[in-house]
């Protein structure tokens, strides 16, 4: 008896474990069966490099989107990396530890506020400035890259303090020995060796700033043109899915469906790319 | 005790005028942690200014309709879905977790094969997560746009989250308590509920927490997948918006710029409590799960 309820448990405990693969195998198998006939039917080169996107004319290219998601990924990159890194030196290295027990929490929350209200500030605040100060009507690719930049922010501090603590004491003592100051020793002894775990956190902070789709919906104007300058409007992949899918039908929709497709393989090679950076960094 | 390498200001700020590169090095430093946290503190800060005044009574109407935009309809869906995704995926994460770290032996090649496809899945955006529930659980599964579309499509996308947290709680358990259990006669499966899971309970319920404050947060994945119908849901078949979704809708529209600010204060609220409890829990659980 008690050894049936050990191998019920054992299968119920393996069939668990299995969840996992199958939602990812179901993910990839119903988007991509539901998106893959759309771009055979538009046209892989049409659909990837047209630049026009008129549903209504059955004209369906998502370049100005490709276009769109890598200007606000750089720009939130621009914003966010040397911010975040520098923020990560100062919390593992330079933090007295009265203010890093305020700080942790405080980055842990910035990583918990939700996009909504993301979008919301920066709909009310970022989005007047740009306007008044700088130009445009202010939903532009330059307000998406500093709210983007904003939001990566705790995911690239975490990811990199963890690396910088993982650093061997005896790294920064060797410098200080050496002569070196207690900043050049932490510059150029300590970041340089926890560089590949900085980088896997820039790397999952491109994944965030790729895949975040309330708070760009909400400053970045989701004009469907290849924007040309930092003030003018712009859509990324993610937001062409929300904008229009309420009402999608038929090719429309898969269309819609297939810019998800599209946007799911630059993830996959994102994560794969994070997860190589990673496996690299333990060796 | 005087420690024997402090320095007073007077000879710190002579050996920054000998080496200006380490002075710029500090101020660089000291200038990215003051504006991310100035950048934070003046979110919450704006956000409260603004919305506190206007969390009127009518607010937390029991109905919505378009005079009062209560959110209490959205908040109990919330915390419904919260319930519902919960329900699904903290035994499924939990129990894999046990598999993962309890029963797979060493060199197990599933191990390897979950771990990939749980990364996997935790960065999958979560727009990506919405399409797929509104192609499988609404479409294919014809359960419509529902509170249980919405949460299934949820317990996929933080079980990544409750798998990771309950490994490493578990992994922070000693192995001297199993070998003591073993020793006694315990078979595998009671050393495993009597003995292991106990006090990994504070790390398991953190990560748990954090996958709450996920659910709280979700807008893009639940759109359309739980719908944005502005009543409380009557059954776990009828389409219901969250407080997120609620916010999202009635930001969009303009004319609420009030009680969106009112809104966002309560989803503020939530979240930092929920943040609190999370590593409130960490932290009963000590060592290096601590800062979490």
């Amino acid at each position: 008896m008690k050894d049936f309820k050990e191998k019920i448990m054992h299968l119920v405990f393996l069939l668990s474990a299995v969840i996992s693969i199958a939602a990812v195998i179901l993910i990839c198998v119903f988007l991509f069966s539901s998106g893959v006939p759309a771009i055979a039917q538009i046209g892989l080169k049409e659909f990837l490099t047209g630049t026009e996107w008129r549903p209504g004319n059955n004209i369906f290219g998502i370049f100005p989107m490709i276009v769109g998601s890598l200007y606000v990924t750089a720009g939130a990159l621009v914003i966010g990396v040397p911010i975040g890194i520098l923020t990560a030196i100062f919390m593992a290295r330079f933090c007295p530890k009265g203010l890093y027990r305020i700080m942790k929490p405080a980055i842990n929350l910035m990583a918990g506020i939700p996009s909504v209200v993301y979008g919301f500030f920066g709909l009310v605040i970022l989005v007047p400035l740009v306007r008044d100060y700088i130009g445009g009507r202010g939903l532009s690719v330059l307000t998406a890259s500093i709210l983007l930049g904003l939001m990566i922010l705790p995911t690239i501090i975490s990811m990199s303090e963890a690396a910088i603590r993982a650093v061997p004491e005896s790294y920064y003592e060797g410098a200080l020995a050496l002569g070196a100051s207690h900043e050049r020793s932490v510059f150029s002894a300590v970041v340089p060796a926890a560089r590949s775990g900085i980088f896997a956190g820039i790397i999952l902070g491109i994944g965030r700033a790729v895949g975040e789709t309330m708070a760009v919906i909400m400053v970045a104007g989701n004009q469907t043109l290849i924007p040309e300058h930092l003030t003018d409007g712009v859509r990324t992949l993610t937001t062409n899915i929300v904008l229009e899918m309420g009402y999608a039908t038929d090719l429309h929709r898969e269309a819609l469906i297939a810019t998800a497709v599209v946007l799911f393989v630059f993830i996959l090679i994102i994560n794969l790319s994070f997860s190589l950076i990673k496996r690299r960094g333990k060796q | 005790m005087k420690k024997i390498n402090s320095s007073c200001l007077r000879d710190r700020w002579l050996s920054y005028k000998r080496d200006p590169k380490s002075l710029i090095q500090l101020i660089a430093v000291s200038l990215a942690a003051l504006v991310t946290m100035s950048a934070l503190i003046f979110i919450i800060a704006y956000i409260l200014i603004k919305g506190i005044p206007y969390l009127t009574p009518d607010l937390f109407a029991w109905e919505y309709n378009s005079d009062n935009v209560s959110l209490m309809p959205a908040l109990i869906n919330t915390l419904l879905m919260a319930v519902l995704s919960l329900l699904i995926s903290v035994p499924a994460g939990i129990f894999s977790a046990i598999y993962l770290t309890e029963y797979a032996g060493r060199g197990n090649k599933l191990v390897g094969v979950v771990r990939i496809t749980a990364e996997t899945l935790s960065g999958i955006p979560s727009i990506v997560y919405g399409l797929f529930g509104a192609i499988f659980f609404v479409k294919y599964l014809s359960l419509q746009l529902s509170l249980i579309s919405g949460a299934l499509t949820l317990a996929i996308m933080i079980l990544p989250m409750i798998m990771r947290s309950t490994e490493e709680a578990l992994l922070a358990v000693p192995d001297s308590y199993r070998e003591g259990s073993f020793g006694l006669g315990a078979g595998r499966l009671r050393t495993v509920f009597r003995i292991v899971l106990p006090p990994a309970v504070p790390g398991i319920l953190s990560g748990i927490i954090l996958g709450m404050g996920r659910i709280v947060g979700e807008s893009a994945a639940l759109i359309f997948t739980a719908g944005t119908v502005a009543e409380a849901a009557k059954s776990i078949f009828s389409s219901a918006r969250t407080l997120s979704v609620h916010m999202y809708v009635i930001s969009g529209e303009g004319l609420y710029i009030n009680q969106a600010y009112a809104t966002a204060v309560v989803l503020l609220v939530v979240v930092i409590i929920l943040n609190a409890l999370s590593s409130f829990a960490a932290k009963k659980l000590g060592g290096k799960n601590s800062n979490g």
